[in-house]
């Protein structure tokens, strides 16, 4: 099943321009959301948090998707001004609440106060391959520039949105097979945290596919 | 900016960057559904008396007690007194100050800039 398509809401005619439009790694993200709801919806998440929001696209849908009893914080965070702007113009669009948007460098203003505090987090990052000086601007192409082997921020995000999971927390990310996905998983599980793959897709060049980070489940003490 | 999200927001790089300060702020007033289960799980996670420090910097009345009351989970006056302060009252425009650093953010149109 499809999941929710959200109507965008571009606060300025220029902000179309400005802000990445949802495109295939978009819909991939929201169609893996959507599969994941039910167990999502199970868990009572109480904070969702989507780094890198851009649009506000995967938030809306996957507010739409939960269809949540009991409502959570949808926190979104971009580096882009116009992106937050439209991350905030789109939740409120499409009745996300209560809902906040923060303009900030990866989660770093949340690193202390949510720890360990995040059920649902959510990233779709810059994963091009780009030449490393196009990494690190507040415009649109803080959307995909992503360095060598697209893996800059990803790289620089990793530990930061890791350690605000919660217990029970799963983090989506998206990564592209420039990024050498064994790599990244790798990194997770050397921070603690088991690393699965649950989607892959071809969409025109590239080789999308969806992780699912949590934090490993205890095992029980050798008898 | 909701009072919940601005105690949950610490200057950037700055562990002890907590609470930030609101200054020459404007404030709207959003009526949102209250949901009793939904505030009730968000007081664990409040630091307090950060939230009624910014309620004083911003001049907000409220009915909230100096302490989260014990049995708070039953207590509907108290539930919906802070369902009103941290998702119904909005900061749209204004500066965070770091307590650490005296470092500035500015709120512009509800959306907190901590870069």
């Amino acid at each position: 099943m499809a999941a929710p398509l959200p109507r965008v809401e571009y606060p300025l005619a220029a902000d179309s321009a400005q802000v990445y439009e949802p495109s295939d790694d978009t819909f991939l993200l929201m169609d893996v959301l959507q599969a994941e709801s039910p167990r999502l919806r199970e868990s009572a998440p109480a904070v969702c948090l989507e780094l890198g929001s851009g649009s506000g696209a995967v938030t809306s849908s996957l507010w739409a998707s939960l269809q949540l009893r009991t409502p959570a914080l949808f926190l979104c965070i971009d580096i882009n001004p116009r992106a937050a702007a439209t991350t905030r113009a789109t939740c409120a669009l499409n009745g996300v609440r209560p809902a906040d948007v923060v303009r900030a460098d990866l989660v770093h203003p949340f690193a202390e106060r949510l720890r360990g505090q995040v059920d649902v987090l959510v990233c779709n990052p810059p994963y091009v391959p780009t030449p490393p000086e196009e990494v690190g601007t507040q415009r649109i192409e803080a959307a995909w520039a992503g360095g060598t082997h697209g893996r800059e921020v990803i790289d620089r995000l990793l530990p930061g949105a890791c350690a605000l999971l919660s217990a029970c927390g799963s983090f989506y990310l998206l990564l592209e097979a420039s990024n050498r996905p064994d790599e990244v998983a790798a990194s997770v599980r050397a921070l603690g945290l088991e690393a699965v793959q649950i989607c892959a897709r071809r969409a025109q060049n590239e080789r999308l596919s969806v992780w699912r980070i949590a934090r490993a489940r205890a095992t029980p003490a050798p008898a | 900016m909701k009072l919940l999200t601005h105690n949950m927001l610490t200057s950037p790089g700055n562990a002890r960057g907590f609470p930030l300060k609101i200054e020459g702020a404007t404030v709207e007033e959003v009526e949102t559904d209250f949901n009793a289960e939904f505030i009730s799980r968000m007081v664990a996670k409040l630091e307090w008396d950060a939230l009624l420090g910014a309620l004083q910097q911003l001049g907000v009345a409220h009915q909230l007690p100096s302490a989260v009351p014990d049995k708070y989970a039953e207590d509907e006056a108290f539930l919906k007194a802070l369902h009103h302060v941290l998702v119904e009252v909005e900061v749209m425009e204004g500066e965070l100050v770091c307590p650490e650093t005296a470092k500035r953010f500015p709120v512009k149109g509800g959306i907190p800039s901590l870069i």
